[in-house]
């Protein structure tokens, strides 16, 4: 296999099944900046260099140290590095460049860059630096750099990952001001099939079929929704053309497509599955047609009533399907085009599959319409949004999803943190959301000790009483009326700042996923702070 | 209050020495350097709220991490991987490695104790070479082989057991083999034959973890209807009515190939021969074109016939790494297991879920009760092998049926050996009574999905 091509489709295979090559193709582009080269740093680096991120630098101002080389396999550099107290010398390698060139051996398709200096040296000399990345991802910041980092990023609109691994617990937290998505790939979504209100073509089709005068292997192999569809009509005659509504009516009519089932000579109802399909499937099927909630809401968006020739195409072709529901779409988004498998002849399934594609290409069309008029209209070239791009919108118009982060400065400022989020819940005192008040607390403690609690064994017994201190200057500062139990504070301590090889890489594995959801625009980030604890192996994630 | 201060500085100086000292490895080699276990000892050597009632602080827990405690991981792949080097990393130094496969380029993505060079040698071997070469002081030691070509002797030696596996049936073996080292002194079961065995599992973005006390709590069997059996098109579909592209692809795959025998005759499809898939993929397409049928692409062609299931590096580093939290617990009792099965998925968001499964009475692993089977003597042989087979708490694959007949031991039904198929496929189509089972009969059933036979007890139904 000399074909460069050829091998990265082999290599990637497991992964584009996932995310397309379109998704690759936008993983390949991305230059991600990691700040901290420590274990949760490479781990999460190196979730992102296997699947091919197209580049990414370090920045990190430490040496290499003994705990660093003890906790992931990408900071070891084996001939180089041995123990001080025996005679042998510690060679004090660049921490940033030991990670990037042992990163980078993990897989040539991938650019590796270090940087040699601290971030907050960076903020100072520097700070549009950090522009030209896809993502940032820092790791163990101390909050006052965190906060620098946020506000630069912020301004510049660069997405931000902050990530901790604290003894036990993971943190991370998603900065980012508007991040939307297209393929959202629901695990469970509902098909698009307009029973309650068939299209034209839909009606016709359903009209060509007869139940009544078919023979039996027609009869058992005709689509289950033409069979919902045509005892719909029944039922309709009987029932002043309202749909079956509640449970009893739903069983009422799931009796008349039994009672259609065809009977043998001795009166014996016949195999037919196609009807058993339909019977299981009246649940779900005569769901009425409507905009999603969350779709709704990308309509009524500013962003999507107000298009300027700075507009991302997510508003812009948000606008057109919004312009197709309110006129030729009579309230309806353009039709999917899909259906489930079901028995039924190849013929007969293959028709009606083409009827649903067909329409969806026709509102797809009319949808491409309204899009050019609208990049006309604010100067654009209509040919700026391509009629690929068109339809893969109108296909996942019922999925669409914008997620929306507040900022660090939001999150830590008196007037504007979220209280309610925070309060609520703790009365269960074993939330997650201590977990989220002990790191700030700890937090605090850095800022009046220049040190994190408890890191040598003589400091614990101390440092417990100084961090209950730094808890209740906390509460008291934001007037939280919360119990956080001494236990917690005491955990704490001893945790002495570690950063244990387990959680670094949960928090590896989890972080960098979002990175790649990010970057691709394909599936959900979460919203927008995450809290693993893994002494009992729950998670939580709030919005703050 | 100078001359008080000092001493208290001087002890406290001698404290973060003592710390940082080289912790000496049993055998005497000085692998270890100034904060290496840092990260680990906090969790050893000090109290805490949150602690196993059975945890003591002391600096002996490192040392039986180091020296002592013995784990088998067993696969080298996805989980595997990450699991070396998670318990590498957290100072466990005796660590053995089990997996049968070689290395394929599509591993590469996310089993990165491999490179391009590696492709084609066994996982187990150039795993275990690449910890070995970066971890000082660890012990990776591999199995190039199928787990059922270990025996007891050697799963004995274990404290614990760490699966990263893809198969159910190896899931289910693993742990039978597990239950059969159990030891029971008048009914009692003997907590030091116990090896915890811990499970995990990925597919795509989602994932689950598991901790496993055989003979205590819910086994693999326990809960196999967590495990839906994989569901295949019907034939007729295949053979007479294609709708959907992987209709077309399994048409050629299971009708065209034996039909065609496209590369000589006795030449099996070969997922991973790109000549093979080629041939696959332009016979579906014709196929596919036969009925109008779009879609067929030469990846989901291979996807069909190789059951592929999409796979990545973040999913695996996540639940390998719960798992490793897990051995490390139970290990050191530095804290409460899992208790005992966490479901993951970050499909939308971060999604977990830790749920107690629960022991099943009448497993028919981890119960030590005969089975049931109820069953008219009228019924035929076939029946009950298809109960084995499909009954959704059992999903036995070629279930093989022995029974005691006038004192001795006859073989009813024997599908993996051909001689003794043909000679007993009659036996299907007779009924129990032909055969000359009787109310209460004990069967004796052996499978590949355990390395005990299972006990069943015919009852007669009318």
């Amino acid at each position: 296999m000399t074909d460069h091509k050829t091998s990265k489709e082999q290599k990637y295979d497991r992964q584009l099944r996932l995310w397309g090559d379109h998704g690759q193709e936008a993983l390949e582009n991305a230059h991600v900046c990691l700040i901290k080269a420590t274990a949760t740093g490479t781990e999460i680096l190196k979730n992102l260099v296997l699947p091919g991120i197209g580049a990414f630098t370090i920045v990190d101002g430490h040496k290499v140290s003994g705990e660093d080389n003890c906790v992931s396999i990408t900071t070891l550099s084996k001939p180089k590095v041995t123990c001080m107290l025996n005679d042998v010398v510690l060679i004090l390698q660049n921490r940033a460049q030991a990670a990037t060139e042992l990163l980078q051996e993990l897989n040539s398709d991938v650019s590796g860059n270090f940087v040699e200096e601290s971030p907050d040296k960076l903020l100072d000399n520097d700070p549009e630096f950090f522009h030209r990345f896809s993502l940032v991802i820092g790791v163990q910041l101390p909050e006052s750099t965190c906060l620098r980092l946020g506000s630069v990023l912020w301004d510049a609109g660069v997405t931000f990952l902050v990530c901790r691994t604290y003894g036990l617990i993971g943190y991370m937290r998603l900065i980012v001001k508007e991040h939307t998505v297209i393929e959202s790939h629901p695990d469970n979504a509902l098909e698009d099939l307009r029973l309650d209100q068939p299209f034209t073509e839909l009606k016709h089709h359903i009209e060509s079929y007869d139940l009544d005068s078919m023979e039996k292997k027609d009869h058992s192999h005709t689509p289950w929704i033409i069979v919902v569809a045509k005892y719909l009509e029944k039922w309709y005659s009987e029932h002043n053309s309202q749909l079956p509504k509640n449970y009893k009516e739903k069983e009422a009519f799931r009796q008349l497509i039994r009672e259609g089932i065809l009977t043998n000579e001795n009166g014996k109802p016949e195999d037919e599955e196609n009807f058993e399909e339909a019977i299981k499937n009246v649940n779900t099927a005569l769901n009425p047609t409507k905009v999603p909630s969350a779709t709704e809401d990308i309509f009524n968006a500013e962003q999507c009533e107000n298009i300027t020739s700075q507009s991302p195409s997510f508003w812009v072709m948000a606008q057109g399907v919004r312009d197709f529901v309110r006129n030729e779409g009579n309230g309806k988004l353009p039709v999917r085009g899909t259906i489930p498998d079901m028995i039924a002849d190849s013929d007969k399934f293959i028709k009606l599959q083409n009827v649903y594609r067909d329409k969806a290409m026709k509102d797809a069309a009319v949808v491409s319409k309204h899009v050019k008029a609208l990049l006309q209209s604010v100067g654009k070239p209509p040919e700026s949004i391509s009629e690929q791009e068109i339809k893969l919108f109108c296909k996942n118009a019922a999925f669409l999803r914008v997620v929306r982060c507040r900022s660090l400065a939001e999150e830590y400022s008196m007037d504007t943190f979220n209280k309610d989020e925070i309060t609520s819940c703790m009365d269960s005192t074993d939330s997650e959301k201590v977990l989220y008040l002990m790191l700030h607390s700890v937090d605090r403690f850095y800022q009046q000790h220049s040190r994190y609690p408890g890191v040598y064994n003589y400091q614990v017994e101390e440092d417990i009483n100084n961090l209950k201190l730094c808890v209740n200057s906390l509460l008291q500062e934001y007037s939280l009326n919360v119990n956080v139990k001494d236990d917690y504070i005491h955990e704490f301590c001893r945790y002495g700042a570690a950063e244990p090889h387990t959680v670094a890489a949960f928090l590896g594995g989890s972080a960098a996923q979002e990175a790649i959801k990010i970057i691709t625009h394909q599936f959900v980030p979460f919203n927008n702070t995450f809290l693993y604890n893994a002494m009992s192996q729950t998670s939580a994630t709030f919005q703050l | 209050m100078a001359e008080g201060e000092e001493p208290e500085k001087k002890r406290r100086r001698i404290e973060e020495l003592n710390e940082n000292m080289v912790v000496d490895g049993g055998s005497g080699d000085h692998t270890d350097w100034q904060g290496r276990w840092d990260h680990v000892k906090k969790f050893l050597e000090r109290v805490g709220p949150f602690t196993h009632p059975d945890f003591e602080p002391s600096t002996e827990s490192l040392q039986f991490l180091l020296d002592t405690c013995k784990i088998l991981v067993i696969g080298a792949g996805g989980l595997g991987c990450e699991l070396l080097k998670d318990l590498a990393l957290s100072g466990f130094r005796h660590i053995h490695v089990v997996d049968m496969d070689t290395i394929d380029v599509s591993n590469l993505n996310r089993q990165f104790l491999f490179r391009p060079k590696d492709v084609g040698r066994p996982k187990a071997e150039v795993a275990a070479d690449f910890v070995n070469g970066r971890v000082p002081g660890c012990n990776v030691v591999p199995h190039f082989k199928k787990i059922q070509d270990l025996d007891e002797t050697f799963y004995r030696q274990f404290h614990i057991v760490v699966c990263g596996l893809d198969s159910v049936v190896a899931r289910r073996w693993m742990n039978g083999m597990l239950l059969s080292l159990l030891i029971y002194e008048d009914g009692v079961l003997d907590p030091s034959s116990i090896i915890p065995l811990i499970d995990g599992g990925t597919e795509g973005f989602k994932g689950n973890a598991r901790v496993i006390l055989p003979g205590m709590t819910a086994c693999i069997d326990c809960t196999l209807e967590l495990y839906p059996p994989q569901i295949n098109f019907p034939m007729c579909t295949i053979a007479s009515m294609p709708r959907l592209p992987e209709h077309c692809v399994e048409y050629v795959r299971m009708l065209l190939w034996p039909k065609e025998k496209p590369f000589g005759d006795g030449v099996a499809l070969d997922g991973d021969d790109p000549t093979h898939i080629q041939w696959v993929f332009q016979k579906s397409l014709e196929r596919a074109a036969e009925f109008s049928i779009t879609g067929v692409t030469y990846r989901l062609t291979q996807g069909v016939v190789k059951r592929i299931i999409p796979a990545v590096a973040s999913t695996n580093a996540v639940i390998a790494a719960a798992c490793a939290t897990e051995v490390f617990k139970i290990a050191t009792s530095a804290y409460v297991p899992l208790n005992n099965y966490l479901v993951f998925n970050d499909v939308d968001g971060l999604y977990m879920y830790t749920f107690e499964a629960e022991r099943k009475e009448n497993c028919s692993a981890c119960s030590q009760v005969p089975q049931d089977l109820q069953f008219p003597p009228s019924a035929k042989l076939q029946e009950i092998l298809d109960y084995l087979t499909e009954n959704a708490s059992l999903q036995m694959k070629s279930p093989a049926i022995t029974t005691t007949l006038d004192g001795k031991n006859k073989t009813l039904y024997l599908q993996t050996v051909a001689s003794i198929e043909e000679r007993t496929r009659p036996n299907l189509n007779k009924t129990l009574k032909e055969l000359g089972l009787v109310h209460g009969q004990e069967l004796a059933v052996a499978d590949v999905t355990t390395p005990q036979t299972v006990l069943f007890k015919l009852n007669f139904i009318s």
